[in-house]
């Protein structure tokens, strides 16, 4: 008997668990031809769920592609990443959502994500880390006109880029280099929040 | 007992899975069907020309980097207006009043009379221009091609009529020179000059084309290699880490690809569709 309710339960969660991906929000009607919510590529974030961009719709993104095995300009792009964070006001931050995208899919599966993230102490629902495959992963890159190159097995070569997008999706400002202004980034990301209250 | 039990159940959470999916679908129809779906539409039948690929030395790079190409498909000719003409036709999502703006920008297929009419006086026979990289992918999805890449399509472009690769040959780099001088060559007919080496038509002679990967393309930021450091910023800085100094006309593809971006759409860069096989020789 014990079995059968176990199995019983476990069909329901499956289930339950598939549902629940169907029910994401719809997304508006309106949708700006702009908006990143347009794309149709599917990623998964760091606890192994798979989503696709209209479902970070509401929240202020602050987005920067990288690979975690990244050991020249990644680790100073993760470390503007986090300045930024504890910048945005605490009042802010929850309508804010820091997307770290992937450029190397292969090794950055979601449990690498997820040791990454933890490293970095970057655990906070804010955190939302993405990869996907080498197609949606090129697509993307080329929304944000970034440029990028595997130059061997294990290194990339990448424009180093910090995207602002509004909760609509829509892109606000891009700031280039790894000299990224971060006070700029942070005043954007707060006047964004504001406007979309 | 509990077999029923658990059917029972498993039917109750597919049936309202079901529907909770469906409400769903009404709700973001639109964006649904925008670009999961493409279409593919009867295409006329472009030859696709088999190239066996192999070793050869990128125009960016050093001596020592060697970048084997493996065998692949690639149209004999570029993409015509006629072709996507058909396309738009079978996926008005790509068409230029409904197109989402994310994927091009305002210029794209700017000089058609409509959404399903070629521009005034064109020929259905030359290559279609005004095409964004996200169109051109799109286009080549729906007939289950691709595009090439940039290492493949600068494969083919080695060739002159007789060499696989005449980059060192004076009369290659003249001729391609030669042919920058002439005005508005993108209005004329596809295969109307002579086929190179591998039976490819109009590498040169009427537009730039886009490839799969042309934003791999790096002429500043963080390049381990270091080559390319910043030259991008200087005049012509960048052909010092050329290898092929002579190739005056490669400069300026890898120029116009760091140059450009995937939403542009330009009056003479259009493109020709690839595809991988399985043979090898």
């Amino acid at each position: 008997m014990k079995k059968y309710l176990l199995l019983i339960f476990s069909v329901a969660l499956l289930i339950i668990t598939s549902c629940t991906e169907n029910k994401q929000q719809p997304v508006e009607q309106n949708m700006s031809g702009n908006s990143i919510f347009n794309l149709s590529t599917v990623w998964h974030n760091q606890n192994g769920d798979s989503l696709q961009f209209k479902n970070l719709q509401g929240k202020t993104l602050v987005v920067v592609m990288i690979y975690t095995s990244c050991k020249s300009a990644c680790p100073i792009l993760v470390a503007k990443m986090k300045t930024i964070e504890s910048k945005i006001s605490r009042k802010d931050i929850e309508k804010v959502s820091l997307v770290l995208v992937s450029i190397d899919p292969e090794t950055d599966t979601p449990e690498h994500l997820k040791e990454f993230a933890k490293t970095n102490k970057m655990e906070e629902p804010q955190w939302i880390f993405l990869s996907s495959n080498e197609e949606a992963t090129q697509e993307f890159a080329n929304v944000l006109s970034m440029k990028y190159k595997k130059i061997s097995p294990i290194d990339f070569s990448h424009s180093n880029i910090i995207t602002i997008f509004n909760p609509k999706g829509v892109m606000v400002s891009q700031e280039e280099g790894l000299e990224i202004n971060v006070d700029n980034v942070v005043n954007t990301v707060s006047k964004t929040v504001k406007e979309f209250k | 007992m509990y077999r029923l039990l658990t059917f029972c159940l498993i039917m109750f959470f597919v049936f309202s899975c079901t529907k909770s999916a469906e409400n769903i679908e009404t709700n973001s129809e639109n964006v649904h069907a925008h670009n999961t779906e493409i279409n593919s539409f009867s295409s006329t039948d472009v030859k696709m020309v088999y190239i066996k690929g192999g070793l050869y030395k990128p125009f960016y790079g050093s001596d020592t980097i060697l970048v084997d190409v493996k065998p692949f498909l690639i149209d004999e000719r570029p993409v015509t207006n006629a072709e996507f003409l058909a396309f738009v036709k079978a996926n008005p999502q790509w068409q230029r009043s409904s197109v989402k703006k994310i994927f091009v920008d305002a210029a794209y297929l700017k000089d058609w009379k409509s959404d399903t009419e070629l521009p005034l006086n064109a020929d259905p026979e030359a290559p279609v221009c005004f095409v964004s990289w996200f169109a051109a992918k799109a286009f080549a999805k729906s007939i289950g091609k691709r595009l090439p890449t940039l290492d493949e399509w600068e494969f083919v472009a080695m060739a002159d009529t007789d060499t696989p690769n005449a980059r060192n040959k004076p009369s290659y780099s003249d001729a391609i020179l030669d042919l920058y001088l002439e005005k508005d060559r993108q209005y004329k007919k596809v295969k109307q000059s002579k086929p190179n080496y591998w039976g490819v038509y109009n590498v040169f002679d009427l537009i730039w084309e886009w490839t799969d990967d042309f934003n791999s393309a790096l002429t500043t930021g963080d390049s381990r290699a270091g080559e390319y450091d910043d030259k991008g910023l200087f005049c012509a800085g960048g052909a010092t880490s050329a290898t092929d100094v002579l190739n005056y006309a490669a400069y300026m593809r890898y120029s116009m690809r760091t140059a450009i971006k995937a939403n542009y759409t330009i009056a003479n860069l259009g493109f020709r569709c690839a595809k991988d096989t399985l043979i090898t020789n």
